[in-house]
């Protein structure tokens, strides 16, 4: 990034903090429901320091990467299935897309129910948002395989297993990374859904205990961690990989 | 003889019309051993249908093609493949792309001499660590070529390898390919609908006719090397040839018009 982007960037954050701080001035709302910048700040900075926020985050990181991990797994072998054969497509692959278009905060009604306000009905609905649009991607990457490459591949006396590990496989890998970080999204939405709903502890809970106790700044301190570490992931980890085996595949142009 | 082609049928089930639609019909031919041979014919008349079994990719409906006495019933390392499109895999880099069919079945310094040898011979040593997407389309057809070669096949088959790149860099590679061929002394079959390039290229051109697909004439070209691609000799048989090809592209052209018109 350079300089001229990050003094841009900067100065719309000094501008948007100014509006707040003015609205917060006029008094618009009651200063319960709208609290000024530098309470947040302040929020923020106990938060980290008593160590309640570094608490929270560890709890919700344990339940997104065990239902992330899960749920890469489980999608990865019914994008296989499907993928690989054609009777399984047409007999589920539509129910995949709907299962896929179903919002994850309506999985935890459901998760409640069979496993209660544990932390396992988290984890659930994490799995949930991230299993299938996993699915939909390794379903895709195996659908999109050049036949040229696996011609090519044939004629070399590559073929069966040898022909799966050597050429399919990282022939898709642009698709994978691509479902990893869309899981990645998804899960993290379902996490947050899961948790706003659970008894604990996790970031999600943590806004909504702060919401019970009408602590506004903390509310708004809690908003702005899910934001940045979502933005961070998605945007210093997930989409440089991305873009890195893009580019090495040949599917972009720089 | 290195291969024979012996009363090969090929037709598909066309599924809309319910009919057997054929490509060709017995066609015969055998070729020997490090012979340039090039298969010329327009579009349709199935020469690349033909080349595609000859590497095993597709069966025969009806025949046998037999490289060195032996049935071909699939394909196999002793026939390399150079295809239009380079085939190469974009993850791998020139190097890597060349070792890819030899590195399991050779010895690892073995093959590694082998891919040394390949890429000095395509004149891409310097390039050996780029990926493919940063060489150009000839470059990348060289990387193919090599890539065949260095599977030390019986036999190489080239399908319209050249028809995608422009024509400075086509007549480059149609040089290197003769340098090669004249220094390994491989058996290489050539598919092309360029008269010119098979003229060039080749010790023997086995034309093909269109509906059915079928060979048409079989002309030895007796020409001493280098070739000269204005010389008086090559001139005349490119008109003998493009005579013999009017005929066919007129009739096919016939037929799709009659086609479209009932269609209509």
């Amino acid at each position: 990034m350079n300089f001229k982007m990050l003094s841009k960037q900067l100065l719309f954050l000094v501008f948007f903090i100014t509006i707040w701080q003015l609205v917060y001035s006029i008094g618009i709302f009651e200063a319960i429901v709208f609290p000024s910048p530098k309470n947040v700040a302040f929020a923020l900075y106990n938060g980290f320091s008593s160590g309640d926020f570094l608490i929270a985050l560890g709890a919700s990181f344990k339940h997104l990467l065990l239902g992330i991990t899960t749920a890469l797994f489980i999608g990865t072998v019914i994008g296989l299935i499907l993928g690989k054969s054609k009777v399984a497509n047409e007999t589920a692959g539509m129910y995949l897309i709907g299962m896929q278009s179903i919002p994850s905060i309506v999985w935890v009604p459901l998760a409640i129910m069979l496993f209660g306000f544990t932390e396992s009905s988290v984890v659930f609905v994490v799995v949930l948002g991230g299993t299938f649009v996993m699915a939909l991607q390794v379903r895709s990457a195996i659908q999109n395989i050049s036949p040229q490459l696996v011609r090519a591949a044939k004629t070399m006396g590559v073929n069966g297993i040898e022909l799966f590990y050597r050429v399919e496989i990282p022939a898709g890998m642009p698709h994978y990374i691509t479902g990893i970080r869309l899981a990645w999204a998804f899960s993290w939405r379902a996490l947050m859904a899961g948790e706003l709903l659970s008894n604990g502890p996790g970031l999600g809970y943590s806004l909504r205990y702060a919401q019970d106790y009408a602590r506004m700044d903390q509310v708004i301190a809690i908003i702005i961690v899910i934001g940045v570490i979502g933005a961070t992931v998605d945007h210093g980890i997930f989409s440089k990989i991305e873009r890195n085996v893009m580019k090495r595949w040949g599917l972009l142009k720089q | 003889m290195l291969l024979e082609i012996e009363h090969v049928n090929k037709s598909y089930w066309d599924d809309k019309q319910q009919v057997h639609f054929p490509v060709f019909s017995d066609v015969m031919i055998s070729i020997n051993e490090n012979q340039f041979v090039s298969i010329l014919g327009p579009s349709g008349c199935g020469k690349s249908t033909l080349l595609s079994m000859i590497a095993g990719l597709e069966e025969t409906t009806e025949g046998t093609i037999k490289l060195n006495r032996e049935p071909i019933s699939g394909p196999g390392p002793d026939r390399g493949m150079v295809f239009q499109q380079p085939s190469l895999l974009p993850w791998l880099n020139v190097k890597e792309n060349i070792l890819f069919p030899i590195k399991k079945r050779f010895k690892k310094k073995e093959a590694e001499e082998q891919a040394a040898y390949f890429l000095q011979l395509v004149q891409l040593d310097k390039f050996q660590h780029h990926y493919i997407h940063e060489l150009s389309g000839g470059m990348q057809q060289r990387v193919a070529i090599a890539r065949a070669l260095a599977m030390n096949p019986k036999i190489l088959l080239m399908d319209e390898p050249f028809a995608a790149l422009d024509e400075q860099t086509r007549e480059n590679l149609q040089d290197k390919l003769l340098a090669i061929w004249q220094k390994k002394k491989k058996t290489i079959l050539f598919v092309t609908h360029s008269i010119k390039e098979a003229l060039i290229l080749s010790d023997r051109v086995i034309v093909m006719g269109t509906n059915p697909g079928r060979i048409i004439s079989d002309v030895n070209i007796n020409l001493s090397r280098p070739r000269k691609r204005e010389d008086e000799q090559i001139i005349i048989l490119e008109k003998k040839i493009r005579k013999l090809l009017k005929n066919e592209v007129n009739k096919a052209l016939k037929d799709v018009w009659s086609n479209e018109f009932q269609n209509a």
